[in-house]
């Protein structure tokens, strides 16, 4: 089975967020596989363990990429693509990943598509519903199972808590949810034999795509830190007498109740 | 500059959800004095239309087939792009649902146009309509505006004021017939597992329980304080992690990001995770046992406690409030 899988490089949930120059200051800040994409590694070696087959972890964004694609590759993945759009673009947005993303996908034959279902940062959950339909596969979203047989797939789809069993035939692109496994920490030896696996670095002008092709359908005008909240009251006294005091407050001085 | 914007009116259990009024609400913004027309999907939804009508809607579209009992992606959309093309809006907005989000990004893929995910808010900047969302959690906000194509979005519950309800307000309510085919995902099987009854997205209260609640039992006096403010139960991933309830409570970085008028964190810590999942609720309350505990940082009130003594006797204390009322 010929398994695809999304990956971004994002940071990591442990890290504040500061701003500079009216942008996401990165200095400093250590970067993690996006951890619904993490899911979407183990799936799929999962899938290829059980099928046989081979899995590709493609990444858009810049060199600083290959880190996590080598951590991908350490996990059990055969090969790694890097789309470096570096030099290329400057304000990308969905539409231009998943465009891309299409484009390279287009001629690859792909039996499964495994994604995560949004990232951590940007949160938009666009890519994989968007490269699908370039594609002109069916997708699931939001998963917590999946089985496939003979062509076959079934799977479980979260719903905001409802769970719903799906059927449908491959090709087919899947996205993670919460649930659906649990990632693996690379192991010593897969780190070593991830530094010998291909990973294939390319460009816009490798997919024939011109920046034009992919520039962004929306803009972002400006980027802000929320307002800092003031110290709340920590109440004091009897227990009990703090209960009451509460449910005070929040109705005559919240007044959300 | 007046615009024409379409809204989908969502229906869950056999009501249209608040979420989409509250979309109504945001199309309003957009619109500019414009026409606001409602879409309804499903196999017999047009009974729902009156309702987006007294929530602001100009006129309703109704599109009904016996293959959109259920939602699949490929019947929405096949319905959604059947009124775009009929209507020719300026722009299409949807709740941040678990549909809103499966479908919009298919039906703005097709129409190679922008779409803004999970909006907080929206105005109106120099004949721009400018949308504000969330990013990293809710740890930074972006303004974003669509530059090309429909204007596609998705409006976070709980956030933008939905109209008045105006029962005096009439209008249009038409069908489309559309044919549906070719569907590709077919549902077999619900479990309901959210048996809460209020969806966890969508709550004004929000009772959240972490590593604190100790057990899966532990929870049970959150649930009753959830039950007599009408609210819903969530959880920190310490609290999934350790197996006391599902991954489908969770709040958080990973998990749900939430912003209900009243969040009551039981025993959660506050890691930097769990706060960019629930930061931006409009009153904060912290019960915890350990005063150092980081969640107090961000809360409006704390008390220092053991949430096994604090949690029952708040929910007596509501309990002898809804009496006197």
């Amino acid at each position: 089975m010929n398994i695809y899988v999304l990956l971004k490089r994002t940071f990591d949930t442990e890290e504040k967020i500061t701003l500079s120059n009216g942008k996401i200051n990165e200095d400093g800040a250590e970067f993690i596989i996006n951890p619904y994409d993490e899911y979407a590694v183990e799936e799929a070696i999962q899938v290829r363990d059980a099928q046989g087959g081979e899995v590709t972890v493609i990444s858009v964004g810049t060199e600083e990429a290959e880190k996590q694609l080598r951590t991908a590759l350490a996990m059990g993945a055969d090969k790694a693509v890097l789309i470096n759009i570096e030099d290329d673009i400057e304000n990308g947005d969905q539409f231009t990943t998943a465009k891309i993303i299409g484009e390279y996908l287009k001629d690859k034959n792909a039996d499964l598509i495994i994604a995560g279902n949004v990232a951590i940062d940007g949160g938009s959950g666009q890519v994989g519903p968007r490269v699908a339909e370039i594609l002109g596969i069916p997708y699931i979203t939001t998963i917590t199972k999946l089985d496939i047989e003979n062509g076959n797939v079934s799977v479980i789809r979260d719903v905001e808590g409802d769970s719903e069993t799906i059927e449908a035939s491959l090709p087919l692109l899947v996205t993670a949810q919460q649930g659906l496994n649990e990632p693996r920490y690379p192991s010593l030896p897969g780190i070593m034999k991830a530094k010998k696996k291909p990973l294939e670095e390319l460009e816009l002008d490798d997919l024939d795509l011109e920046e034009d092709d992919v520039e962004a359908k929306t803009k972002t005008i400006e980027i802000y830190l929320p307002a800092k909240k003031e110290a709340g009251k920590v109440l004091d006294g009897e227990i009990s007498a703090q209960v009451t005091e509460l449910v005070q407050l929040l109705r005559s001085e919240a007044k959300v109740i | 500059m007046a615009r024409k914007f379409l809204v989908l009116g969502e229906v869950r259990d056999g009501s249209l959800r608040n979420v989409s009024f509250e979309a109504i609400g945001a199309a309003k913004l957009a619109a500019d004095g414009g026409e606001i027309v409602g879409v309804l999907v499903g196999d017999s939804v047009q009974n729902f239309g009156d309702e987006l009508i007294q929530y602001g809607a100009d006129r309703v579209i109704a599109v009904e087939n016996d293959q959109l009992k259920q939602y699949t992606s490929d019947g929405y959309a096949q319905s959604l792009l059947a009124v775009i093309e009929q209507e020719k809006p300026e722009g299409i907005f949807f709740g941040h649902t678990a549909l809103g989000k499966d479908l919009a990004p298919k039906l703005a893929g097709k129409l190679e146009s922008g779409l803004i995910s999970d909006v907080t808010s929206i105005e109106e900047e120099g004949g721009n309509i400018v949308f504000t969302r969330p990013i990293y959690s809710g740890k930074a906000f972006e303004k974003k505006i669509v530059t090309a194509g429909v204007i596609f979005a998705t409006i976070r519950p709980n956030n933008i004021e939905p109209l008045a309800k105006d029962e005096s307000r009439s209008g249009d309510v038409s069908t489309l017939s559309v044919d549906i085919k070719d569907l590709r995902t077919i549902i077999k099987d619900v479990v309901r597992k959210a048996s809460e009854g209020v969806d966890l997205s969508e709550a004004k209260v929000i009772i959240a329980g972490g590593r604190g609640v100790k057990s899966e039992d532990g929870f049970e006096p959150l649930k009753e304080l959830a039950q007599v403010l009408g609210g819903a139960v969530g959880a920190s991933r310490g609290a999934c992690d350790a197996d006391y309830c599902d991954y489908s409570l969770q709040i958080g970085q990973t998990g749900k990001v939430v912003t209900p008028d009243l969040y009551i964190a039981c025993g959660i810590s506050g890691a930097i995770q769990h706060l960019a999942g629930m930061s931006n609720s409009k009153v904060i309350v912290a019960i915890n046992k350990d005063p150092e505990a980081n969640i107090f940082n961000v809360a409006d009130y704390g008390i220092v406690g053991d949430l096994f003594e604090v949690v029952p006797l708040l929910t007596e204390e509501f309990k002898k409030l809804k009496v006197n009322a």
